[in-house]
């Protein structure tokens, strides 16, 4: 593992000391050792073990969040927030081989700090640790919830500073929009640990194996959902980068409008969902290419009426294919319509200004930037500024003026890591064309037949 | 995988709902008859099953499913007290609460013409009412035993046991439905049910036990309190089922591609994935082998991308061998990219490979249903289809395999049956 920065060394050290003392403080107090259930706290501490050595990964870059802490909470409940503090350091155990010590401490850490604070809120909003009984329910609702809020806010400021420390600002956006959107599903899994509470008193143990069960079975779920999720993304780039091999010269170009395009939705502020559809909408918008016949590409000078109309109708041959793809729905008209000018001089329809769907205006832009910035056979890929300048100057006759900006902006932060310089054509093999639909500065020539 | 939905009921799946809607007047008749027995229990748990109705999620291959429906409906089968008071309702109430749930829950989806699959809702009915009228006559014993001792564990036994055994006649009666269905052997679809149904069932099962019990000691706080957790994972499911669903239109889909770009005649990607799956069914494949040939017969010519130009009429039967294994070859290589689909793209690169070679069982498929599409094509002409199938015995089994031929004969004969 790569080198801490200093700022999270401290964090963490300062996070292991509080810790340490909160663990002396429970233990030390006037007889806990005493009064503590110890079979009942034994079983939570293997309940949080098992759950805590296999976490469901998700999309957090080197967060993998665990839902051990429904045990967690089910020892506030049991056996108070000394016991709580007890279980959460079991972390430090966790079964979890290549995972450094410096992690363990740091989750061992939090989570001790994490118990003690969700105990804590539980005793202050009114609830008394023990088996609860029958006339607890519903009122104990209350000071659960309490601890469950303590918990789960406290859990998700100390992750997310170290991973603040850790990764820098960028990082740190994303990481947290997806902690909010799978905080959700932490509440639904926090009441199992209710759930394992209110079991204890008539089935003790084996409530754990119920309540266990489900939840890994979610897990599993889940673990094949995000399985498929990436088996999905490396076929569907595939089969673009397939339709694409005729042209060696457009080779990736898919991918690369598809990168561009997530650039300026994400600088637009596109939700989630919006953002991975324009991501495939990117990657599928040519192709429909595939219906042109390749002399009409391959041809030298001017084309005929006949022969443009042909390139003008790829977007609805894209359209066509990729219709019977339910979920894409907004990338439909992204598709559709990316040929479309802001003057409405475009093709199919000839829409203009705002009645080019949002996905268009972003991939239209996307996909002339990615056509100037690389290599065809007539003319060496050109450098960024020439391409940014092209588009500045076709702001608001082709392009979107606020897309434009706002892809210069992400630009300018984020850099073009997709830059492509393909070598030389290897001779014979590879075709090539002489024609780019999609390049601005050598719109296609078109004689007139009348 | 073609879902032949829009052919109406076959005869099993009349008799179950014929059985279920039996039940459910029956059910609803003797508890007017009665008297609704706790009704605030009845009617929350009534409540659960309408919105695990509501939100009832379709599984792989067009799986009607509700578990937060089906779980509520084993929790109210198995209860025995609530909040300490003894639950006293009779296996007919059980099934009145259970049809009136599940009714209610599917009137919105109706109203925004949605209509259930009335097979998979008889389906839910009948095994929660095999497990009330296997468990209610015990009821009353079991709770004394656990209020009496405090022992709860007979109880916890043979709620497990029936439910286990619920489970596994839902497996068999689904099989024996979708065998039926879809033309497979039975012992297959027994073992594609039981692969479907293993995980998901596991958490139902869980979750209604945990219900029955957590009713002891949380009172109707289980409700909600159980509801959450259920919902996560059925959300889990739901994610699962939508990407696999998505993954399969956009493989169809993108397999379209060689048929605008004028390598192969409009429809034969589509065409040889539906024959090829025919075969395999009758060949007994399970469901996870179906599903890579079904990818790697749609995706069998994507190797012509490659290609300089369309050979002309795209029909790689007449190709020669060279070249049509270097679009196998291509072909391979293009899926191979993926990283993923490793199995479809050894079943796409042996697809010509003769007999002797001993290609794969779903190559031997594709090979032989490519070769009967570029000779046939979209005719549906019973003297075409069975020249065809002669040229390709003709052959004496050394470039087809013999036992995929007579498969092929006979889905062909059915499909030109029906027609």
């Amino acid at each position: 593992m790569r080198e801490l920065p200093w700022p999270a060394k401290v964090y963490s050290v300062a996070l292991n000391l509080a810790a340490v003392f909160l663990l002396a403080h429970c233990v030390l107090v006037a007889g806990w050792m005493d009064r503590v259930e110890w079979p009942t706290l034994l079983v939570l501490a293997l309940l949080f073990l098992v759950c805590e050595s296999v976490p469901t990964l998700l999309n957090v870059p080197q967060a993998a969040v665990s839902v051990s802490y429904s045990a967690a909470l089910a020892a506030v409940v049991l056996v108070g927030p000394e016991g709580a503090a007890l279980v959460g350091l079991m972390a430090v155990l966790s079964v979890r081989p290549g995972l450094p010590l410096v992690k363990r401490l740091f989750n061992g850490a939090q989570f001790v700090i994490c118990g003690y604070a969700a105990g804590w809120a539980f005793e202050t909003a009114g609830g008394v640790p023990g088996l609860p009984q029958i006339t607890d329910f519903p009122g104990i609702l209350i000071p659960y919830g309490a601890a469950t809020a303590a918990f789960v806010v406290i859990n998700v400021v100390l992750t997310a500073t170290i991973l603040l420390l850790v990764g820098g600002v960028g990082r740190h956006q994303v990481a947290l929009r997806s902690i909010f959107q799978f905080l959700g599903s932490y509440v639904g899994y926090a009441t199992f640990g209710l759930l394992i509470a209110g079991l204890w008193a008539t089935v003790q143990s084996i409530s754990t194996v119920l309540v266990l069960l489900p939840l890994f079975v979610a897990r599993w779920a889940l673990g094949h959902y995000h399985a498929e999720q990436r088996s999905y993304d490396a076929t569907i780039a595939a089969l673009c980068q397939a339709v694409e091999t005729k042209d060696y010269y457009t080779r990736g170009h898919c991918t690369r409008v598809s990168a561009a395009s997530s650039m300026i939705a994400e600088e637009i502020g596109m939700g989630t969902e919006r953002l991975r559809a324009i991501r495939y909408a990117g990657m599928l918008h040519d192709v429909g290419k595939l219906g042109v016949p390749t002399k009409v590409l391959q041809k030298e000078g001017k084309l005929t009426e006949e022969e443009f109309a042909a390139i003008q109708l790829h977007p609805m041959r894209g359209l066509e294919i990729v219709r019977g793809i339910d979920f894409l729905d907004e990338a439909f008209a992204g598709i559709m319509h990316h040929h479309e000018r802001h003057d409405g001089k475009g093709y199919p329809m000839g829409l203009a200004g705002l009645e080019i769907p949002e996905f268009a205006r972003i991939i239209a832009v996307a996909d002339a930037f990615d056509s100037m910035t690389s290599d065809r056979a007539y003319r060496k890929a050109k450098p960024l500024d020439v391409a940014v300048a092209e588009l500045l100057k076709n702001a608001g006759t082709q392009f979107d003026p606020i897309m434009v900006s706002n892809f210069i902006k992400a630009l300018g932060r984020d850099g073009w890591p997709l830059a492509q310089t393909a070598p030389e054509p290897p001779g014979e093999l590879a075709e090539t064309t002489v024609k780019d639909h999609d390049d601005p500065t050598m719109p296609i020539q078109v004689v007139s037949e009348r | 995988m073609a879902a032949p939905r829009s052919q109406g009921l076959d005869s099993g799946q009349l008799l179950l709902i014929c059985a279920a809607g039996m039940l459910t007047i029956a059910g609803i008749s003797h508890t007017a008859a009665a008297g609704l027995a706790d009704s605030r229990v009845a009617i929350g748990f009534g409540v659960l099953i309408a919105a695990g109705e509501l939100a009832r999620l379709t599984m792989p291959g067009n799986r009607e499913v509700a578990p937060v429906s089906t779980a509520a409906s084993l929790g109210y089968a198995l209860l025995l007290d609530v909040g300490g008071r003894e639950a006293t309702q009779s296996a007919l109430q059980v099934v009145a609460v259970m049809s009136v749930g599940m009714i209610a829950g599917a009137l919105p989806h109706v109203a925004v013409g949605r209509p259930p699959r009335l097979d998979a809702m008889a389906r839910r009915l009948l095994a929660g009412s095999l497990l009330a009228f296997a468990y209610r006559p015990f009821a009353h014993s079991l709770y004394d035993i656990a209020r009496t001792t405090g022992d709860w564990w007979p109880a916890l036994g043979v709620m497990a046991l029936l439910i286990a055994v619920m489970l596994a006649a839902d497996v068999l009666i689904a099989a024996a439905l979708r065998a039926e269905q879809v033309r497979t052997a039975f012992g297959v679809a027994v073992r594609d049910e039981f692969r479907m149904a293993a995980p998901l069932g596991a958490a139902v099962a869980a979750s209604g036990m945990l219900l029955a019990l957590a009713s002891h000691s949380m009172d109707l706080t289980a409700l909600p309190a159980f509801a959450a957790p259920l919902l996560v994972t059925q959300v889990a499911f739901r994610k699962y089922a939508g990407i696999r669903a998505t993954y399969l239109q956009t493989v169809r889909a993108l397999s379209r591609v060689t048929e605008v770009g004028g390598y192969v005649e409009p429809g034969h990607s589509r065409r040889v994935s539906q024959l090829s799956i025919a075969i395999g069914r009758e060949l007994g494949l399970s469901e996870p082998q179906l599903l890579e040939l079904e990818y790697a017969a749609l995706m069998h010519d994507i190797g012509q991308l490659s290609l300089r130009d369309p050979i002309p009429g795209g029909a790689t039967v007449l190709t020669d061998p060279v070249q049509a294994r270097r679009i196998a070859e291509l072909g391979a290589e293009v899926i191979r990219q993926t990283g993923v689909l490793h199995g479809v793209a050894d079943i796409v690169r042996r697809q010509c490979d003769p007999v002797g070679e001993a290609p794969p069982i779903a190559s031997r498929i594709i090979r032989a249903a490519n070769a009967f599409d570029d000779l046939v094509g979209a005719s549906t002409d019973r003297d075409r289809a069975a020249a065809a199938l002669d040229r390709l015995r003709l052959d004496g089994g050394t470039e087809y395999d013999a036992a995929v031929v007579d498969a092929m004969a006979r889905v062909v004969d059915r499909l030109m049956t029906r027609l």
